[in-house]
C-alpha cells in the first residue's frame, strides 16, 4: 500500500461518521435500486419460464356456442400454430366452511387428457380423470383460502344443479396468475376460484355436448395476432363471439405487466433521488475535506505530486465510501427484495419464484452510484488540485459575511447574536443552504409516495363502495330474463330493496378506435348503483344517449356529443349508433352506461333484465344466499363486504412493511443530510464556538448557533417536501392512468403529518448526536490549532 | 551552460532569475512583492536569504521551486527556463528536482514519521530510504510517530528528512526555524548543514533571522521586492555555533 493510500484509510477513519451517514444514504438508493430490479427480474424470468412451459396462449375468445368441428376452421386461419377449444363457464358454488356465496369459474381441461394450451401446474394431487364427473382441481389461492386439500368436497350450482365435487388437485395456471373475478378491482380468493373439470362432465352439464364455447390460440412465430383475431372474429361471429382479444388484453397478463411497469418506475425514481442526494451531500463533505487539507494537498504538491495524483487520491476516497454503501444497499436490497418478492406472491401467484439476483445489477448500482457521486465532488477536487501550491498554502481568506437581509427590514435589533449568526451564516452559502433543505425535503417526499398508494386505494374503495355501489349483494341471472324475475328475488326473506340492471356485451366504436366492453342500464331512479360526475356527484341518466367512463372516452377518442358506434355481441347482434351524452368519473375498470328502457329499446327486447341489485337486512345474509344458491336462473351472487374486509387487511400489512422499508430509507435521507451538515458546520465553526465557550457561552447557546441553522432548515424543507412529495405522486398516478384502474391523486392528512414527523425525528436525532460533540469541545485543542 | 567566475573556482549556475516580478491581485489592491529580482545561485552553496516579513523572499522562494508563477521577468533552473514551464513540467521538475521546508512542517497529519518521508520516495528517482533520510536528520528512533507526537523541532526534522530524501539538486527552506525556539532551531539548522555538506545540496534558507547568515556560504539582502546586497561570509560559522 502506498503511502498517500494509507493517508486515505485514515482520513476515511477520521470521518468515518460522515462517511458512514453518506454510504447509508447511497445503500438506501442502492437498495431500492436492487430490490426493483432483482425483483422485476425474478417475476419476468418466472413469468416467461410458466408461460413458455405451460404453454400460455397468445390469443383469447369466448362465445356463446360453437360446434367441435370449427376448430378445423381455426387452425386453418393463417398464423395459428395450435388451438384448444374449451368450455368455460361462471357458477354459484356452495363451500362448507363458508357461509357467504362464492363463485368459481369452471374450465374444462383438455378434451383428451391434458390441455395442449394453459396447462395446469400442479402443487398437490393429481390430474381429474375423465372417467369420473365429479373430479375438480382447485386453484391454489382459492385452496389456501379455505385450506382446501385433496379429498375435500364441495359443491357447485352447474347451469342450475346443485353437483357435488370432489377435489384431486390443487393447480396454478399461467392465465390465472392474477386471480379476479372479472370486473372486480381486488382479488377475492375466497370468495371467487378457478375450478378444472374434465371435458365431458363439464359439456354434459352445460349443454355443450360436440361444442364448446371458449378458445385459446398460438400463433407462428411471425404471425401478426391483429390479423388473427380479425379472422377469428369473423369466423366466431355467428356463434355469439365476443370478440377475440391477445395476451396483452388477457387481464391477469394486464395486471402483472402494471405491476412490471411501477417497479420499473420505482427503479429509477428512488434511486434517482437518494444518489442525488448522496451526490450533494458527497459534494459538500469532500469540499470541506479538501478546504482542511489544502496546505496537505499543496504540500504534496510541492514535492512533486501531480494533478492527476491529488484528483486520483480523493476519488478514492470518494469510490471507498461508495463501494461501501453499495455492498451494504446490495445486502439490504436482497433482504428487501425477498421481502417483497414474497409481498407479490400474496397476489400473484406462480408455481415458484426463485429470488434471482443477477450479478449485473450490483455492478450496475455500484457504476451509477460511483458516476453520480464523482458528478458531484469532482469539480470540488479538482478545483483544489489545479490551485498553484504556494497559493494553497496560504491561511484561507475569512470567510466574508454580510449583514442579512432579515436584519436589513428592521428586524435587527429582535435578533441576539447567536440569532444573527445563525440569519448571515444562512445567507451566506444561499445554495448550498437551499440544497441542504431540498435534501431533506426529498426524505419528505419519500415518505409521502410511499404511503400514498394506500391513501389512493382507501380513496378508491370509498368512492366505489360508498358513493357508488351501494348493494349488499348483486345477483347475476345465466342469460337475460325477463323482470318477473326480481319479483322472485325481492320476496327472498330479509331482502329489503332492490333494482334491476341489464348488460350488454358490446364492441363500442368511434372513428378508427374500438373498445370491447358491456353497456350496463340502469334504471333512472337506480339509488343502488350510482353514477358520479368529475366532483363525485351523483349524475341523472339521459333517457337517451351513452355514458361512458372518463378513462374510456379518452381511449376511444370521444366527447359529448359524438356519435359512437356500438356493436351488440349477443343475440340477433345489432349494430347502432348512439351519441355520447356523459362522461362518468370512475376509478376501476372501464364501462359503459345507458338507461335500461333505451338499451332495451336497442336490443329490441322487452322488460329484460340481467341481474339484480339488493339491499337486505343483515340478519338474513346467510338466509338469502342459502336461498339464491338454489334458485336455477342464478350465474353469481357476489357480496363484496367480506372481500374487502380481507383486501382491506392485506393491504394494511402490505402498507405496513412498505412504511417501514420507506421510514427506514427516508429517515437516512434526512439524518445523512442533517448529521453530514451538522458535522461540517461544526468543524468550519470550532475555532469561533470555542472562542464563544471562552468567551462565556453555556453548552446550549453555543449548539443553537450551530443547530439552530439546520432547524431551521429542516423546517423549511417540510413544506418543500410537500411540494416535491406531491409533485411526483402526481407523475406516479399519471404513469399508472389505465383502463384496469386510475390511481387519483390522494393524499390524507396523516401522510402529511406522518412524513413530516419522521423528517422531524431523523434531523432530531442527528442533531442531538453532534449536540454530543460540541459538548467535548476541547476548548484550549481548538484554539491552539492553527486554521 | 553559463559560467560566472567570480572568485577562485568556478562555479556552476543552478538558478539564474532576470527581471523578476510578481504582483499580488488582492481584490481592490495590489501588492508588488518582487520588483525585478536578478540573481544566480550556485551548485552545492548554502545561501541565506535575510530579510524582514513581507520583503518579498517567500515568493522568490517559491516562484524558485515552481510553487508559483513570475508575473514577468525569467528564471532559468539549469538551462530550463520555469517561466515558461507548463504545469506538467512544473510537476516533474518538483517532483525530481526540489526539496522543500516548510515553516510549519506541513507533514500529512494521518501519515507516522516515516510514511511522511515515503510519500516523497515513493515517486522519486532514486531516492535513499526513509530510514535513512530519517536517520540523517536524528530521527531514526521515531520512524513509527504520528505528527502530533512529535515536537516542534522533531516535526521540522521529519519534514527535512522527507525534503532530502528524494536526493533533491536543490533544498529550499522557507523559515525552517521559524517556529522553533533556539535550542530547538540550531538542531535543525545542523540537520540542513550536514545535507548540504554530505549531499552537496544546493541549499536556501530563508530566514528573517540575522543570527543564521553566519552558517551562509553567501547572505542575500532581501529588501521590498529587491535583493539589497550580496556578501560572502569568509568564514563559516558552524550551525552548533550560533545562538539568538
Amino acid at each position: 500500500m502506498s503511502s498517500l493510500d494509507r493517508k486515505l484509510w485514515r482520513d476515511l477513519w477520521g470521518m468515518k461518521g460522515q462517511a458512514l451517514a453518506i454510504a447509508m444514504v447511497i445503500s438506501s438508493g442502492v437498495a431500492t435500486f436492487v430490490m426493483s430490479l432483482s425483483t422485476l427480474h425474478s417475476l419476468k424470468l418466472t413469468q416467461a419460464v410458466f408461460y413458455r412451459d405451460y404453454h400460455f396462449a397468445d390469443v383469447f375468445a369466448s362465445l356463446k356456442r360453437a360446434p367441435e368441428s370449427l376448430r378445423e376452421s381455426i387452425r386453418e386461419i393463417p398464423g395459428v400454430q395450435q388451438v384448444e377449444t374449451r368450455i368455460a363457464a361462471a357458477a354459484n358454488l356452495d363451500l362448507p366452511d363458508y357461509p357467504d356465496p362464492a363463485t368459481g369459474r369452471l374450465v374444462s381441461t383438455g378434451q383428451f387428457g391434458e390441455a395442449l394450451l394453459n396447462q395446469l401446474y400442479l402443487r398437490e394431487g393429481r390430474l381429474v380423470d375423465p372417467a369420473h364427473d365429479d373430479e375438480v382441481i382447485v386453484s391454489e389461492a382459492f385452496a389456501e383460502a379455505h385450506g382446501y386439500r385433496p379429498g375435500d368436497e364441495i359443491a357447485a350450482i352447474l347451469n342450475g344443479r346443485r353437483k357435488e365435487l370432489t377435489i384431486v388437485g390443487i393447480a396454478l395456471a399461467p392465465e390465472f396468475i392474477y386471480q379476479i373475478r372479472p370486473g372486480d378491482m381486488f382479488p377475492d380468493f375466497a370468495g371467487y376460484g378457478i375450478l378444472w373439470m374434465a371435458h365431458e362432465p363439464l359439456a354434459n352439464a352445460f349443454d355443450m355436448d360436440g361444442a364448446f364455447n371458449d378458445v385459446a390460440i398460438t400463433l407462428a412465430a411471425n404471425a401478426s395476432a391483429e390479423d388473427v383475431i380479425l379472422r377469428l372474429d369473423e369466423l366466431l361471429a355467428r356463434y355469439g363471439g365476443l370478440g377475440a382479444y391477445a395476451r396483452k388484453d388477457q387481464v391477469s397478463h394486464r395486471y402483472l405487466s402494471e405491476e412490471f411497469k411501477q417497479l420499473e418506475q420505482m427503479a429509477t425514481m428512488f434511486p434517482t433521488i437518494f444518489l442525488g442526494v448522496a451526490a450533494f451531500l458527497l459534494n459538500v463533505v469532500v469540499s470541506r475535506l479538501v478546504r482542511t487539507q489544502r496546505e496537505e494537498i499543496a504540500t504534496l504538491k510541492a514535492f512533486g505530486y501531480s494533478n492527476l495524483d491529488i484528483t486520483e487520491h480523493f476519488a478514492k476516497l470518494i469510490i471507498v465510501i461508495v463501494l461501501f454503501g453499495v455492498a451494504a444497499g446490495t445486502l439490504l436490497g436482497v433482504w428487501f427484495g425477498q421481502g417483497l418478492s414474497s409481498l407479490y406472491s400474496d397476489f400473484y401467484k406462480f408455481p415458484f419464484l426463485h429470488y434471482d439476483l443477477q450479478p449485473r445489477v450490483p455492478v450496475l448500482a455500484a457504476l451509477i452510484s460511483i458516476g453520480a457521486a464523482l458528478l458531484g465532488t469532482l469539480y470540488a477536487v479538482m478545483q483544489a488540485a489545479r490551485q498553484p501550491p504556494a497559493e494553497a498554502m496560504r491561511p484561507e481568506p475569512p470567510a466574508a459575511y454580510r449583514v442579512s437581509v432579515v436584519e436589513k427590514l428592521g428586524l435587527k435589533s429582535w435578533l441576539s447574536s447567536p440569532t444573527r449568526m445563525i440569519v448571515r451564516n444562512l445567507e451566506r452559502r444561499p445554495v448550498k443552504s437551499l440544497l441542504t433543505s431540498v435534501g431533506i425535503a426529498f426524505s419528505c417526499a419519500i415518505l409521502m409516495v410511499g404511503t400514498f398508494s394506500s391513501d389512493a386505494v382507501d380513496y378508491m374503495m370509498n368512492v366505489q363502495f360508498g358513493l357508488a355501489q351501494r348493494d349488499d349483494i348483486s345477483v347475476t341471472f345465466v342469460e337475460p330474463t325477463s323482470y318477473r324475475a326480481f319479483y322472485d328475488l325481492l320476496s327472498l326473506p330479509g331482502v329489503e330493496y332492490g333494482e334491476v340492471f341489464r348488460a350488454v356485451p358490446t364492441r363500442l366504436r368511434f372513428e378508427h378506435r374500438e373498445y370491447r366492453t358491456s353497456i350496463q342500464g340502469f334504471d333512472a331512479d337506480a339509488d343502488l348503483m350510482k353514477l358520479l360526475d368529475e366532483n363525485l356527484n351523483p349524475i341523472e341518466l339521459p333517457p337517451d344517449g351513452l355514458l361512458l367512463t372518463d378513462q374510456l372516452a379518452v381511449l376511444l377518442g370521444a366527447k359529448p356529443g359524438d356519435v359512437l358506434t356500438i356493436e351488440v355481441l349477443e343475440g340477433a347482434r345489432p349494430v347502432h349508433q348512439v351519441q355520447l351524452a356523459a362522461v362518468v368519473k370512475e376509478f376501476i375498470g372501464v364501462s359503459a352506461y345507458m338507461r335500461r328502457d333505451a338499451l332495451n329499446r336497442l336490443m329490441r327486447e322487452g322488460d329484460a333484465i340481467s341481474g339484480a341489485f339488493l339491499s337486505a337486512d343483515a340478519r338474513y345474509q346467510e338466509a338469502i344466499y342459502e336461498e339464491l344458491e338454489g334458485m336455477p336462473r342464478i350465474a353469481g351472487t357476489v357480496v363484496r363486504k367480506k372481500a374487502m374486509q380481507s383486501f382491506e387487511d392485506t393491504m394494511a400489512q402490505t402498507v405496513l412493511t412498505f412504511a417501514f422499508f420507506n421510514t427506514l430509507l427516508a429517515g437516512s435521507i434526512a439524518f445523512g443530510v442533517v448529521y453530514n451538515s451538522a458535522r461540517i458546520a461544526l468543524s468550519e465553526r470550532s475555532r469561533e464556538l470555542a472562542s464563544l465557550r471562552v468567551l462565556g457561552f453555556t453548552r446550549g447557546e453555543v449548539s443553537y448557533i450551530l443547530l439552530g441553522e439546520l432547524a431551521v432548515l429542516t423546517v423549511i424543507a417540510v413544506p418543500l417536501g410537500f411540494l416535491v412529495g406531491y409533485a411526483l405522486c402526481f407523475s406516479m398516478s399519471e404513469g399508472l392512468q389505465t383502463d384496469l384502474f386510475r390511481i387519483p391523486l390522494i393524499l390524507d392528512t396523516s401522510t402529511y403529518s406522518f412524513s413530516a414527523a419522521v423528517v422531524l425525528v431523523a434531523s432530531a436525532i442527528s442533531g442531538l448526536i453532534v449536540r454530543r460533540k460540541v459538548d467535548h469541545l476541547d476548548l484550549v485543542a481548538v484554539l491552539k490549532t492553527r486554521e | 551552460m553559463a559560467v560566472k567566475t567570480p572568485a577562485t573556482t568556478p562555479k556552476t549556475v543552478v538558478f539564474r532569475t532576470a527581471g523578476l516580478t510578481k504582483v499580488y491581485d488582492m481584490g481592490e489592491v495590489q501588492v508588488k512583492a518582487l520588483r525585478g529580482v536578478d540573481l544566480e545561485l550556485y551548485s552545492g552553496e548554502l545561501v541565506v536569504l535575510l530579510g524582514p516579513s513581507g520583503s518579498g523572499k517567500s515568493t522568490l522562494v517559491n516562484i524558485l521551486g515552481g510553487l508559483d508563477t513570475a508575473t514577468s521577468g525569467r528564471v532559468t533552473y539549469h538551462d530550463k527556463d520555469l517561466t515558461k514551464a507548463t504545469d506538467r513540467e512544473l510537476t516533474d521538475y518538483r517532483r525530481y528536482h526540489v526539496g522543500f521546508v516548510f515553516q510549519f512542517y506541513n507533514l500529512i497529519p494521518s501519515l507516522t514519521a516515516r510514511e511522511n518521508v515515503a510519500v516523497v520516495t515513493e515517486i522519486a528517482r532514486d531516492p535513499m530510504k526513509p530510514e535513512d533520510a530519517l536517520a540523517i536528520v536524528g530521527l531514526g528512533d521515531r520512524l513509527d510517530h504520528f505528527p502530533a507526537q512529535l515536537s516542534g523541532g522533531q516535526q521540522q526534522r521529519v519534514a527535512i528528512a522527507r525534503a532530502i530524501a528524494k536526493n533533491p539538486s536543490v533544498l529550499l527552506c522557507d523559515e525552517p526555524t521559524g517556529a522553533l525556539d533556539s535550542e530547538t532551531g540550531v538542531v535543525v539548522l545542523e540537520a540542513l548543514e550536514r545535507a548540504n555538506r554530505e549531499l552537496g545540496t544546493t541549499t536556501v534558507i530563508i530566514t528573517h533571522n540575522a543570527d543564521i547568515q553566519g552558517m551562509a556560504d553567501r547572505v542575500m539582502n532581501v529588501h521590498d521586492g529587491l535583493i539589497s546586497d550580496v556578501h560572502e561570509n569568509a568564514t563559516k560559522k558552524q550551525a552548533r555555533e550560533l545562538r539568538w
